[in-house]
């Protein structure tokens, strides 16, 4: 079986979060940059555990970034991912980067495509569905549980209110949330292994992208906290009935 | 034109995300002169009396092959009727069943995607909307270059609009297509309040010290029918299922009440919850973060608290 796992750049989850050039760029002195959670912890764990289960399936990780999301992309590679490609571009929309993948997996045949189920940074959480639509398959959003079922795969998603198990052949997109696997560390083998792994860079395909952030801007302050004393709970109460309405 | 808003519907009843998403439609129709028409699959109660909220027409597709939801062939439904209708922006619900299929069917319909907007268009020139990025730290005006748009609005993020009136309901000829995926088994989770969707959210973290004290939390939701929320470090531990846990990497909500009980509040946990409107924070440490993101406050053990408010509260209801 063949993977492809679908990997971000974003800012580390304590970063700050500031913007520079009138409000058009995100500040990036001094942000450590990680694998999105999303796509490290649930969607590339989750196909490492596959591969443990069946030694005869490959990880291919695939990014869309200029050089600097390669420390990244080794990272993924430590994890367990057997090779990687990046599409040597910035990443401007959903659209873009979907498009640039899709490119790339029409050239290969993947029975799998993972995804996070969004990024943390701009909370998207599109390029799978873009993607699966330009690849013309099914696909699973939103999935916190995976299993393998012969030729077809098991899986469970977020509904509204609960949880769905659904079930699907191969090849599928499934965008991956908490509950598919949990976090790992690499290991000082994996590491060093990742240095001699392959990653290809290929340049990207023209493709317009079909939005564009004008401004950033920081959500107002809170005016402070009024705080009511543990022997006078109805006080509290009160406040949320009367001043600020909301019970 | 028209702007089509997908409605959508989970056992036989339309959701409140969906009432916000009609209004915000209609609104919009309003602003540029256009007419906000409902388009849904299968079939809902009192569809009809979804004109008090402003839609003068909803399109219906009615077929077994859309029981189990596939988003390949919804999508593939929703290209004709936008293309029948002429629709030039279409909204959903930035929920499970929206964020499935609107990315596809910008894809299809070749169209720039909002997703997660929280605010209405700016049409003056061009059409910029506002959405929260960095998982609510902050947010982006993005503007969409398409001649079409498809909006994900965040839930919560609208207010449902009555401006009266009576919708007509048309049956659409679509063909649909037969489903890959085949659905074989739901569960819910526990709570009748969905969490994304609810307007009060009682939370709790590891100042409860296990998972046999969720009682009075319980308790508490229950009085105010709230939705129950955790923190990571208790879905990490097993304690309360992962679908409660609000974060930077669970679910991000934006209700109108937000209960933090036992919880100190990381940036992790700010980033999921900082769109609610108001934060009661009740933790024993007077130095808890949290304390500055919120409203409201206690200081105090949430032992003695949490029973004495489900209390206050009962009593309060009694008046």
């Amino acid at each position: 079986m063949k993977i492809l796992v679908c990997i971000s750049k974003t800012p580390d989850t304590t970063a700050k979060i500031a913007f520079t050039d009138n409000n058009t760029k995100f500040a990036e002195a001094g942000v450590q940059w990680i694998i999105n959670p999303y796509d490290e912890w649930y969607a590339l764990v989750r196909a490492i555990e596959l591969k443990e289960a069946d030694t005869a399936t490959t990880i291919h990780i695939i990014s869309v970034g200029s050089a600097d999301v390669e420390p990244i992309i080794r990272k993924a590679l430590a994890l367990g991912g057997d090779e990687a490609i990046r599409v040597n571009a910035n990443p401007a929309d959903s659209y873009f980067v979907a498009a640039q993948i899709a490119e790339v997996a029409r050239q290969d045949a993947y029975d799998l495509i993972f995804t996070g189920k969004e990024t943390i940074d701009y909370n998207n959480g599109a390029v799978g569905g873009m993607l699966a639509e330009m690849l013309d398959l099914p696909y699973i959003a939103l999935a916190t549980n995976f299993k393998m079922n012969g030729g077809n795969v098991t899986v469970k998603r977020e509904i509204e209110g609960g949880e769905e198990t659904v079930e699907v052949a191969l090849p599928v997109v499934v965008s991956c949330q908490k509950g598919m696997a949990e976090a790992r560390i690499p290991n000082m083998r994996g590491i060093m292994a990742a240095r001699t792994k392959p990653l290809k860079v290929v340049e990207p395909v023209p493709v317009e992208s079909l939005t564009k952030i004008a401004a950033f801007g920081l959500p107002p302050a809170k005016a402070g906290v009024k705080l009511v004393s543990a022997d006078n709970v109805e006080e509290l109460v009160r406040l949320l009935h009367e001043e600020a309405r909301v019970i | 034109m028209s702007i089509l808003i997908f409605i959508d519907h989970i056992d036989g009843h339309i959701k409140k995300a969906s009432l916000e998403a009609i209004s915000y439609g209609v609104a919009i129709a309003a602003q540029s002169g256009d007419t906000a028409e409902g388009i849904v699959l299968g079939s809902p109660e009192d569809l009809a009396g979804l004109g008090k909220y402003g839609l003068k027409k909803i399109h219906q597709v009615q077929s077994d092959h859309l029981k189990s939801f596939d988003s390949q062939v919804y999508t593939k439904v929703l290209g004709q009727v936008v293309e029948q209708t002429r629709a030039t922006t279409i909204i959903f619900s930035n929920n499970a069943i929206g964020k499935s299929i609107a990315p596809r069917l910008a894809v299809r319909l070749k169209a720039g995607l909002i997703s997660g907007a929280v605010a209405l268009p700016d049409t003056s020139d061009g059409f910029l909307v506002k959405k929260n990025v960095f998982s609510g730290k902050a947010f982006a005006n993005v503007s969409v270059t398409s001649a079409i748009k498809v909006v994900l609005l965040n839930l919560n993020a609208y207010a449902i609009k009555e401006t009266g009136g009576i919708a007509e309901v048309v049956p659409f000829n679509a063909t649909v297509e037969t489903p890959k995926i085949t659905v074989t088994g739901s569960t819910k989770t526990s709570g009748k309040v969905s969490l994304a969707e609810a307007d009060v959210v009682v939370s709790a973290g590891r100042g409860l010290k296990g998972p046999e004290n969720w009682q009075m939390v319980e308790n508490l939701a229950s009085e105010l029918d709230a939705a129950l929320a955790c923190s990571r470090p208790v879905a990490d531990a097993h304690w309360r299922p992962h679908t409660e846990h609000v974060g930077q990497t669970g679910v991000a909500i934006a209700p109108n009440l937000y209960i933090a009980v036992g919880i100190s509040g990381a940036i992790q946990h700010l980033a999921g919850v900082n769109r609610s409107k108001v934060i009661v924070v009740i933790n024993k440490d007077a130095e808890a973060p949290f304390f500055k993101a919120a409203d409201y406050g206690i200081v105090g053990d949430a032992f003695e608290i949490v029973p004495k408010m489900v209390e206050a509260v009962k009593k309060m209801k009694g008046k």
